[in-house]
């Protein structure tokens, strides 16, 4: 039992399907009520889609476990409604400090350039996440969410798939159209449908505990390689909501887990690193060891996998939970349009091509750091150590000091959704980009910030002067995308005036969507219901853009 | 010319949108460089890498620069 947090235990509801001979159809399950589940039921819900969620337990996660949350699951988390509570009870940071010995060597900040809405980082007990999005999920009446619902068989099939599921009020079978497997690393589903998930075992222990303590320790993240009080390993503290911090003790293959966890084996860590008359309380200890590995294939036929499931990666620079969360802003818009038959099933194989890279990105990112965290072998650590010891004069070498590469979105450059760009552009909002947010004032009222205008749906992005001159073929062209079957919804970007007929109008009034987006008169871009770039051009072209949405849905152009 | 030691490392022929990642890859290769080596191959591999790259630079001036700059620290106060 935590002293600072209290775990709501969630009812388990007897589900009519035990009384009932016939094996009912529902369009979706999501199994797993982790950040990432929670975040596919949400998604799919707030598209109108029902959404059965099972998960086999009844509380939130125990333990701090996933801790930080990055600039880009913030920006989802604020569709799915929760950012605000996530950044409100959070510790938001942008700093990190690395110290080799007892010397700072490096210092890094996620979002050096000003004007974001969302900070590079929020560090936030998981339980906490997992509470909000229940509560968000439990305000969506087309979220069924049962607890004490394990999945313990899956049939699939062409035209649906049954899984058996099992409560203490007995089993019962359930079919839907689409099964979405978010049951975390060791997924049962992945294991009943005899998946592979290859990759590799790091060779290292981690010692994490929360500890409680009042710190007036700059919200930063701190790592330190080889420090006094843990010679020869790696210590990672992490500031978290309610005075509890986090710090995570690297010691090595040998140590023995079950011994290390004990109190009197973790304290005596804690106040070598603290120093004798800190008081603390310990919270929560565990002891971890991590893969990096991924599935050949994220969809197979109608079972679609999810974050942890899909992919783990090493926990240096928090890309688990982020990307789980990336998944399924990539997933959502793609399921819905497939399940309207307004794109083909094969546009879900994007999902996989696009998240395949991503997992990549991170798998690589993080194995890079594990690997010069904890190298393996005398030249890997003579080349560590003489990294560090450069890097307290030379700044070159400080770029090469790795304690984590922390979470950011994949550039989707090579996905086949994409429409190249025709005209010239300069800066990074190339195809495929992460939308950047930026400053704006909503003259119809609403956030003032860019994202949150482009909602869940396809937008068209078209800048001018003065919105008031937009002219009428472009005007009746914008219409006539809100019309199509996939509805593109306008938004104009200008420095003043009102867009004539009602279309949303956002005034630039820093220049920064202008500077981030390379933008003149007539600049259109085409952004995706997950908001990464799907095409650009220079004018309004109503058959280019026509061509490059059936493209973005996966049709062909 | 005097010796660079601003981050200098880069990737033409990627397009890449985070600043480490040349780095990174760079610090990859060199790593993986001496997988399965023994310590005198390992040795050999770093002495024949520092002999590519200091042809690659060839001006000796600059290369001495390098040298007492490896040099400090590693020796004596």
């Amino acid at each position: 039992m935590l002293k600072t947090y209290q775990y709501p235990k969630f009812p388990f509801v007897r589900p009519a399907e035990l009384d009932s001979p016939q094996t009912r159809h529902v369009p979706v399950i999501v199994v797993g009520a982790g950040p990432v589940g929670l975040s596919a039921a949400i998604d799919l819900a707030q598209r109108n889609i029902p959404v059965v969620l099972l998960d086999e337990d009844d509380t939130v996660s125990i333990g701090s476990r996933g801790v930080c949350y990055a600039k880009r699951a913030l920006e989802i988390l604020d569709r799915y409604g929760v950012g605000e509570r996530v950044v409100q009870k959070g510790v938001s940071w942008n700093v990190g400090r690395t110290f080799f010995r007892d010397e700072e060597v490096f210092r890094f900040n996620l979002v050096p350039e000003p004007d974001h809405h969302r900070p590079g980082m929020v560090n936030l007990q998981q339980y906490y996440l997992e509470e909000y999005l229940i509560d968000r999920a439990r305000e969506l009446p087309n979220i069924d969410l049962r607890w004490k619902s394990t999945v313990i068989g899956v049939t699939p099939g062409e035209d649906a798939v049954t899984v058996r599921v099992e409560t203490p009020a007995g089993a019962y079978a359930l079919s839907c159209d689409w099964l979405i497997a978010a049951d975390g690393a060791r997924s049962p589903i992945r294991r009943m449908l005899g998946l592979d998930i290859e990759g590799k075992i790091f060779m290292d222990r981690f010692l994490i505990a929360d500890v409680v303590m009042k710190a007036d320790f700059p919200p930063e993240r701190w790592f330190w390689f080889d420090p006094p009080f843990h010679p020869g390993q790696s210590v990672l503290l992490h500031r978290q909501a309610d005075d509890v911090w986090r710090i995570d003790f690297q010691l090595g293959w040998d140590a023995d887990p079950e011994e290390e966890k004990k109190p009197e084996r973790v304290i005596p860590r804690i106040r070598a690193m603290l120093g004798d008359d800190r008081e603390f309380e310990l919270e929560w200890v565990s002891v971890y060891t991590f893969q990096c590995r991924r599935m050949k294939r994220f969809n197979h036929g109608r079972v679609l996998f999810v974050g942890d499931s899909a992919h783990q990666v090493s926990p240096f620079g928090a890309r688990g939970a982020n990307s789980g969360i990336q998944d399924v802003d990539n997933l959502g818009w793609k399921l819905e349009l497939v399940m309207q038959g307004k794109a083909p099933a094969a546009l879900l194989d994007t999902y996989s091509d696009e998240r395949t890279y991503a997992a990549d990105e991170n798998i690589r990112n993080s194995t890079r750091s594990t690997d010069f965290i904890t190298p393996k072998g005398n030249v890997s650590k003579t080349f560590r150590n003489a990294v560090l010891g450069l890097a307290r004069h030379h700044p070159f070498a400080r770029g090469l000091v790795n304690s984590g590469r922390l979470s950011v979105p994949s550039f989707y450059v090579d996905s086949p959704l994409n429409t190249p760009d025709a005209d010239a552009f300069a800066g990074r909002m190339v195809p495929g980009a992460p939308m950047d947010d930026a400053p704006v004032a909503a003259a119809g009222g609403g956030s003032p910030w860019l994202l949150p205008h482009f909602g869940q749906g396809f937008r068209l992005m078209i800048a001018l002067d003065d919105a008031a001159a937009l002219d009428a073929a472009t005007a009746e062209g914008l219409a006539a995308l809100r019309r199509g079957a996939i509805p593109v919804e306008p938004i104009v970007i200008a420095r003043e005036g009102g867009a004539p007929g009602g279309i949303e109008t956002l005034h630039d009034v820093k220049g920064r969507v202008r500077e981030r987006y390379d933008l003149q008169p007539g600049t259109v871009y085409l952004v995706r219901p997950d908001q990464h770039v799907a095409a650009r051009w220079r004018r309004f072209d109503p058959a280019a853009i026509e061509a490059a949405l059936r493209r973005a849905s996966g049709q062909r152009a | 010319m005097m010796i660079t030691l601003e981050y200098n490392f880069r990737e033409p022929r990627t397009r890449t949108f985070y600043g480490y990642e040349a780095g990174d890859a760079f610090y990859e290769a060199l790593i993986e460089a001496h997988r399965d080596l023994d310590e005198e191959q390992s040795a050999l591999v770093n002495a024949r890498l520092v002999l590519l790259l200091a042809n690659h630079v060839g001006d000796v001036d600059l290369l001495r620069e390098a040298i007492r700059l490896a040099r400090e620290d590693v020796v004596g106060g």
